[in-house]
């Protein structure tokens, strides 16, 4: 009774149960989301300073107790600021999903579903729009609608448009060609009924990681753009804008720092969560 | 160890007396994923040029010791115990000691002849690169080595097998050509794990016709792994039964076979079809006494043509086809695959329209009807699939999925629906403690059984069943076919039953239609059919049965036998 492959694998043995557990960077991750959010509900709640309004006197102090990240060049708390400014990255991102989603959605599940030419015209249609990079798609569309962040957020959306169709017209057709689709038209469902209860949920799944996926990227795009002057101007405070106005002054980089490693956490922390519903779903 | 190695499988065996140790020998295996204990304590023996089978149903670990012994446990996995294969302890060598035996000395044949060969090479050069394992001499010697096994397969033209891609070969000959791969550096042990799941019936038989040839002509020693209990006592020396990882019985198929001893193997026995033609005898005698009775037909299908367009040829899939069921029994559609059978019930469901012909159902037309006429028609005509792993929607729950057709046709009311939800299960004797899973917690016997409850709870007069128990084991298909069979001794249901497996239509039907090509070569009664053959097709298809004895002496059928066999090889 020798024991075989004493080097072996004796360290995977907790392997099966931890596919249950939630690892802890995504723990972690969802924190750090939780949190944003939180900022962007009710800013007043994680600061007492004003992000408008600055005391002179304390321009341009570094990070402290009393000014976690310092303070700017008119004496405003940039904490504040970051926080403030929460608000508007985050619910643009949030606005530049929900357009990808609905709308893209809606294509995919269109051309999916139906096929024929209906199917031939949107996804000529979506190849075109993925030909253009978004990002330039995002500034022409903004420039068209004029410089606000709304608009930031629509444009963002638009330029997503496509990917989710895509996807979704995908998941649509291997989900219409499952043998529960046929059993279900057999029982008597109506095509809406197969479409919306049987079609739908099946093919959302992975369209959902996209969308948390998305959203991460949205949260660049959007601040790519404010920092590029597209969105709301100053006192507006989103994450780009900051970042654009701290990149003035070199001589105290934590003006850049700060809204720069928000703007990186929360994009990396919608990245894994992202990628661990992938795993699980 | 030096001796030993003079042994090795490599070179010819042909000085080894009968005083040897066996070839493969397996003592107090138990293999581990984690912390859970897969297989306990398994021991077993394999001479030279002898055969043994494992025997169990899916989760039984019987894959599991295979990949033990051949060492490609996955991450994760890890072993205890001995393996001696050829006087070496296998587990303890390293990976790189291993390897040569991999292959050289053990040969292995894949379940699924289908997955096994990569899609984008040519059958001749994957097959160099097997030959290129052991020392032939040269190029042209490995490629005349390699047409030469695979005629020895009995692939009849080899050079076009060489040149061809794996998608241009039938499921048989793909699975003859693995056979040749696996055999050809002469290996001295060749593992066979389920070779013939995937395949038809009639080519069932003939590939482990092949297998108990090469293993005689080559010396080659055989390890079947296989859930058919028919299969293993009639093509293997010595039985090995297997039940959650533990060793239920073992044995020759002479004791095992025909005297179980133990529990698990006594059930395992009496659930294979092929052994026990009247075990339903009680539930369907009910069906007989209707036919005497000479009830209406339920199901007239007249004269039934449906031709496909394939890449601009017209293939005729469903040729004239006429039967009639009467109402309160079973009619089977027996034939391999491409025959006919699924357009066949396409057809009958509406859901294809063919060329000419006449369908009805109760007395209803089927063919030329719209959708909305055609669903009052579903009303009374169900369908249940031939995978319970791809019919269900993932995402419902089953009490959902059971109610979705009373939803559907507005059957009721709520209390009454969930009523008849509750009895509809508990007519599959499935428990209430269901209700709330989804698909992906149930058992693929519980997810054909929840598939069945659906088609049954609008009360139709006529279930077809397409393959209902392909998916599951041996012994779950015996308690679905019990429920079926009780359904139908209750309620008067009709069926039409689909399948390729012989023994279990005769266990079940009442009347049989046998396809071929597209048309009905033979039809009648179950008697009719199994106990009087008149064409030759039938006859192939009764003789590719396995029976449980052992094949010695039935090596040659009848010429004219041959000739029909060859026809049905299908490309």
């Amino acid at each position: 009774m020798t024991a075989a492959f004493p080097s072996s694998v004796q360290h995977l043995t907790a392997s099966r149960p931890a596919a249950l557990r939630i690892p802890s960077a995504v723990v972690l991750s969802f924190v750090v989301v939780a949190l944003v959010i939180a900022w962007s509900l009710a800013p007043g709640l994680f600061t007492s300073y004003d992000p408008v309004n600055g005391v002179p006197a304390h321009k341009l102090l570094a990070p402290s107790a009393q000014h976690w990240f310092g303070t700017d060049q008119l004496g405003r708390d940039l904490y504040a600021r970051v926080v403030y400014g929460t608000a508007s990255s985050v619910t643009s991102a949030l606005i530049a999903v929900s357009i990808g989603v609905v709308a893209g959605g809606f294509i995919g599940l269109l051309a999916g579903f139906l096929g024929g030419w209906v199917d031939i015209v949107f996804a000529r249609l979506m190849d075109v729009l993925l030909a253009i990079p978004s990002f330039l798609l995002a500034v022409i569309i903004v420039t068209a609608l004029g410089f606000d962040t709304t608009n930031v957020a629509i444009a963002t959306g638009l330029s997503a448009v496509a990917v989710f169709a895509r996807v979704m017209r995908s998941e649509v057709i291997k989900a219409r060609q499952a043998a529960f689709v046929e059993a279900s038209f057999l029982l008597g469902g109506s095509r809406w009924h197969i479409l919306l209860r049987h079609v739908l949920p099946n093919a959302s799944r992975s369209v959902l990681t996209l969308a948390v996926l998305q959203f991460g990227l949205s949260i660049l795009v959007i601040a790519s753009l404010a920092f590029l002057g597209y969105g709301d101007p100053p006192p507006a405070s989103d994450w780009g804008l900051l970042i654009s106005i701290g990149k003035n002054y070199l001589k105290w980089p934590w003006l850049v720092y700060a809204p720069a490693f928000v703007t990186i956490a929360t994009v990396l922390s919608v990245n894994r969560i992202s990628r661990w519903l992938r795993k699980t779903a | 160890m030096a001796p030993q190695d003079g042994l090795t499988a490599i070179l010819p065996r042909a000085g080894i007396t009968e005083l040897t140790p066996p070839l493969l020998r397996v003592d107090g295996l138990s293999v581990f994923y984690g912390s859970n204990k897969v297989v306990t304590d398994v021991g077993f023996a394999l001479g030279r040029g002898k055969s043994l089978a494992l025997i169990g149903e899916s989760g039984s670990g019987k894959s599991t010791i295979v990949r033990a012994v051949l060492r490609l446990l996955p991450d994760g996995a890890y072993a205890t115990g001995r393996v001696l294969f050829d006087g070496q302890e296998a587990l303890a060598l390293s990976e790189r000691r291993f390897r040569p035996l991999r292959g050289r000395a053990i040969g292995f044949v894949p379940q699924d002849p289908g997955n096994a060969l990569n899609p984008v090479r040519k059958i001749g050069a994957q097959a160099m690169e097997a030959a290129a394992l052991f020392d032939a001499p040269g190029k042209a010697g490995r490629k005349a080595l390699i047409l030469e096994t695979f005629a020895q397969v009995g692939l009849d033209n080899p050079q076009r097998v060489c040149d061809s891609y794996p998608h241009q070969l039938s499921g048989g000959m793909l699975q003859r050509v693995l056979i040749g791969l696996a055999v050809l550096p002469r290996p001295a042990l060749l593992v066979a794990d389920e070779p013939t799941s995937a395949l038809d019936v009639t080519i069932q038989k003939r590939i482990l016709d092949l297998l108990s040839r090469l293993q005689q002509e080559l010396d080659i020693s055989l390890l079947l792994i296989t859930h058919d209990l028919a299969i293993a006592a009639e093509r293997a020396d010595s039985l090995v039964v297997l039940k959650d990882g533990v060793v239920q019985e073992s044995g020759s198929p002479a004791t095992v076979f025909s005297a179980p001893a133990s529990q698990y193997a006594r059930k395992l026995h009496a659930a294979v079809p092929a052994l026990n033609p009247d075990h339903y005898a009680a539930l369907r005698t009910v069906g007989f006494n209707r036919m005497d009775a000479g009830v209406a037909p339920k199901i007239e299908v007249s004269a039934v043509t449906k031709t496909f367009k394939v890449d601009g040829k017209a293939l005729t899939a469903v040729d004239n086809v006429s039967f009639n069921v009467p109402a309160g029994t079973t009619h089977a559609l027996v034939g391999e695959s491409g025959s006919g059978k699924t357009t066949t019930i396409r057809l009958l469901l509406g859901l294809e329209q063919p060329d000419s012909g006449r369908i009805s159902i109760a007395g209803e037309q089927i063919i030329g009807r719209s959708q909305g006429s055609l669903r009052a028609v579903w009303r009374r005509l169900q369908l249940v699939y031939q995978n319970p792993f791809t019919s269900l929607d993932p995402t419902w729950k089953v009490e959902h999925l059971v109610r979705e057709p009373l939803d559907r046709f507005y059957i009721g009311t709520r209390r009454e629906r969930a009523e008849r939800v509750r009895e509809a299960l508990a007519n599959v004797g499935l428990g209430e403690h269901l209700l709330s899973r989804k698909p992906a917690a149930l058992s693929g016997g519980q997810r054909q059984r929840v598939a069945i409850a659906r088609a049954r709870v609008l009360k139709p007069e006529v279930i077809v069943l397409d393959e209902p128990t392909s998916a599951v084991d041996v012994s779950v298909q015996a308690d679905i076919v019990g429920v079926l069979l009780s359904l139908q001794a209750d309620l008067g249901l009709t069926y039409v039953f689909v399948s390729h497996d012989l023994a279990l239509v005769r266990q079940l039907a009442h009347t049989v239609s046998v396809m071929h090509r597209g048309r009905i070569v033979e039809h009648g009664t179950v008697a009719d059919i199994f106990d009087n053959p008149r064409q030759p097709y039938t006859v192939s298809l009764l003789e590719s049965i396995p029976s449980g004895t052992t094949a010695v002496g039935m090596t040659v059928p009848p010429a004219a036998l041959k000739r029909s066999i060859t026809m049905t090889g299908l490309a």
